[in-house]
């Protein structure tokens, strides 16, 4: 891939020419909108390369150990946000449910709230920070030290070689460990809920086990996946096309490609979490 | 006539508003090493760039056997591009891999070869840049030479037909820099690849060169020989010569043969050469078996040989030049033939002994495996005419030459004739 073909910059048409003040903000929206829709267009054809290379030969022990750095070095901090995740909300419901005299719908409400939402969202945001971040770091520097370019004279498709195990192995690892997530913050409610507050261990279980559906457990997962391709897409992309910044260059550039790739990471999961849970209603 | 490998015809490229290449034709040949020179921001690498795709022109083509780049389908420029190689500048060398599997990652990425084959071929381009002791070292557990074979070892792995050089020697110290551009020409040699080289190293880069290209103004200012060069009138020319009068050569401290030509020429012209006048070259050559000694230790060995005979013939009023890597040439008036060749046998034996010592004490800081190394001084004593010119007094002294000085060392150290 040449560089620069596929990142979008803000059109510079028009920059000099003078226009009244009323206009002005007319003209930066719409530079502003262009750069958008091509950026989205970018990164859309980006997704397209990356996923078409995962099933190019050579690419199994990446993606393994692709795989071992998005699940298995991220595994520790999950399954502690998930502990405390469901210890908290273990306590808030069984305080809100007692008023109400249903306490023991305690293992519901737990289930539901993690399996749905909590989960899939959470476990993503965790990711994002610590591996998303190593991501955009990681293919920043490759960029920045001509790494890329020299992968590109090789022969080398950059984009697969980089960005299609990370894409493969967030695809795998975000369920797995949204399932982790799900499962210790279960116990995390048990934990206060039970434990701590004195709740019944028996309908806590049973609510837990029957309340969850299929339909729930595939939600869970569906989002889990759109997340993972999200997170991997945006931070790989900022990495990628680190240098395509004009306002600074260099390290300078990888610090601000990974602190963008984790901010729009988090806020484009909570968007799409609403748009699937309003498509899978 | 002959059919250039790559051609640049009017190409131009522009970033932004400023245009880095304006309507750039220039061509380059195959098995020649062709040097591109000029300025810092005239487009050197952009240059290069274009002739590995990671940039495309704006205007104009590039042509690959008189097939344009642009024209190529997918399979055409897969195959152009699988007989290139890009040596970068700052050598892009992966740092999470060891030295082994960057040199090996081409042949695993690009090739359907078995993992025994790669091996092998990746171990022999590693011992071909000796570099066996550090294949499964880190880059950055390398010396910056070390770096720069290593990054050689990668771009000749696939055997390239064509290796660009973006500035290899930028950054390093004088006596690397002769160290890379000789690894260059040796291994151009060895290897028989076509070379591009970007260098800033005037002079020392004419010495590994066939063609020049100068870059001026973001179009190609001359292309052509060194020799050619001389004898053209171009302000960077003139000013590359002025600045060619007054260089000591950084590693062996004796000013370049392009001094001599212009501050002697008046010894030939008005016929004030001395009657007896005679010149001398001496070569040096150093081979050396085994990792016990760097090039950069090699180098400075030479230098300090090369150092000790310039102050002998210099003390008796000789003019001396070099001519190239360990090679010297003395022009001495008042010295017949007969007078040089004595002189210079009896500085033999002294020289034999410092080289000796310089070497043995440069090998015994490396002890490990079995070593030797061979090393010899070749003179050749020729008569100077009014009519000569220096290229011809050093062909004619060249002619001539034979070692008067030779020694070997061993794994112990131990000096013998």
């Amino acid at each position: 891939m040449v560089k620069g073909e596929l990142g979008v910059q803000p059109s510079g048409a028009g920059r000099g020419e003078k226009l009244s003040p009323v206009l002005r903000p007319f003209r930066a929206i719409g530079r502003e909108t262009v750069a958008l829709v091509g950026n989205l267009g970018a990164i859309l054809i980006f997704f397209v390369l990356s996923f078409a290379g995962i099933f190019s030969r050579r690419q199994f022990s990446e993606t393994v150990s692709q795989l071992f750095y998005v699940s298995a070095t991220s595994s520790g901090i999950v399954i502690l946000v998930g502990l405390f995740t469901g210890m908290v909300l273990g306590l808030q419901l069984f305080h809100t449910l007692v008023q109400f005299g249903s306490a023991n719908v305690l293992g519901t409400a737990m289930t539901l709230s993690l399996i749905r939402e909590l989960g899939p969202v959470l476990t993503a945001i965790m990711i994002a920070a610590r591996s998303g971040s190593g991501m955009a770091a990681e293919i920043g520097i490759l960029r920045i030290s001509e790494q890329i370019d020299a992968l590109d004279t090789m022969g080398i498709d950059s984009v697969r070689y980089l960005v299609s195990p990370r894409l493969a192995a967030s695809i795998i690892g975000f369920p797995i460990l949204t399932a982790f997530f799900d499962l210790v913050g279960i116990i995390g409610g048990y934990l206060t809920g039970v434990v701590l507050m004195g709740a019944n261990a028996g309908p806590y279980f049973y609510r837990v086990y029957s309340s969850a559906t299929t339909a729930d457990i595939r939600g869970g997962f569906i989002k889990a996946i759109v997340f993972a391709v999200l997170v991997s897409m945006i931070c790989c992309f900022e990495g990628y096309y680190c240098h395509m910044r004009t306002a600074s260059s260099g390290a300078k550039n990888v610090g601000l490609a990974t602190r963008a790739a984790v901010v729009l990471s988090c806020t484009t999961i909570l968007v799409a979490d609403y748009v699937v849970t309003s498509l899978l209603m | 006539m002959r059919t250039p490998l790559i051609e640049f015809k009017d190409v131009t490229k522009r970033f932004r508003d400023k245009t880095v290449l304006d309507k750039v034709n220039l061509k380059i040949y195959e098995n020649e090493v062709t040097t591109i020179i000029g300025k810092s921001g005239t487009g050197k690498t952009v240059l290069l760039k274009h002739i590995i795709g990671l940039i495309r022109p704006d205007e104009g083509s590039i042509l690959f056997r008189g097939r344009p780049l642009a024209a190529m389908n997918r399979r055409e420029w897969r195959e152009y591009k699988q007989g290139l190689s890009y040596l970068f500048q700052q050598n892009a060398l992966f740092d999470s891999m060891t030295v082994f599997e960057n040199v090996a990652l081409p042949l695993v990425q690009t090739t359907s070869l078995t993992k025994s084959e790669i091996a092998q071929r990746a171990m022999r381009r590693i011992d071909q840049t000796e570099l066996s002791d550090a294949a499964h070292s880190y880059p950055s557990e390398l010396s910056g030479g070390m770096q720069k074979r290593a990054a050689l070892a990668r771009a000749l792995v696939t055997d390239p037909a064509v290796v660009l050089f973006d500035e290899p020697t930028t950054g390093q110290d004088p006596i690397r820099k002769n160290v890379i551009l000789g690894m260059i020409a040796q291994y151009r040699r060895r290897f028989g690849f076509t070379a591009v080289l970007i260098s800033h190293d005037i002079p020392d880069v004419f010495f590994v060169s066939d063609r020049l290209v100068l870059l001026w103004d973001g179009t190609v200012g001359f292309e052509g020989t060194y020799e050619e060069v001389l004898d053209l009138s171009h302000p960077m020319i003139k000013e590359l010569l002025k600045s060619l009068e007054g260089l000591q050569d950084e590693v062996v401290g004796l000013p370049m043969k392009e001094a001599f030509r212009s501050c002697y020429a008046p010894l030939f012209s008005d016929g004030a050469l001395a009657p007896d006048t005679s010149a001398t070259r001496l070569t040096i050559e150093l081979d050396v078996e085994g990792a016990v000694l760097e090039r950069e230790d090699a180098a400075a060995a030479m230098g300090a040989v090369a150092a000790h005979m310039s102050h002998r013939l210099s003390q008796l009023g000789g003019i001396v030049v070099r001519c190239a890597g360990g090679d010297i040439l003395a022009l001495l008036p008042h010295t017949t033939v007969e007078e040089t060749n004595q002189l210079i046998e009896s500085y033999a034996e002294e020289i034999k002994e410092q080289a000796g010592a310089v070497l043995t004490r440069l090998a015994g800081k490396n002890p490990g495996p079995a070593y030797s190394f061979d090393f010899r001084i070749k003179a050749g004593v020729a008569q100077v005419s009014p009519e000569d010119d220096i290229d011809g007094i050093a062909a004619k002294a060249a002619s001539g030459q034979r070692v008067i000085a030779a020694f070997q060392g061993g794994r112990k150290g131990e000096g013998q004739q």
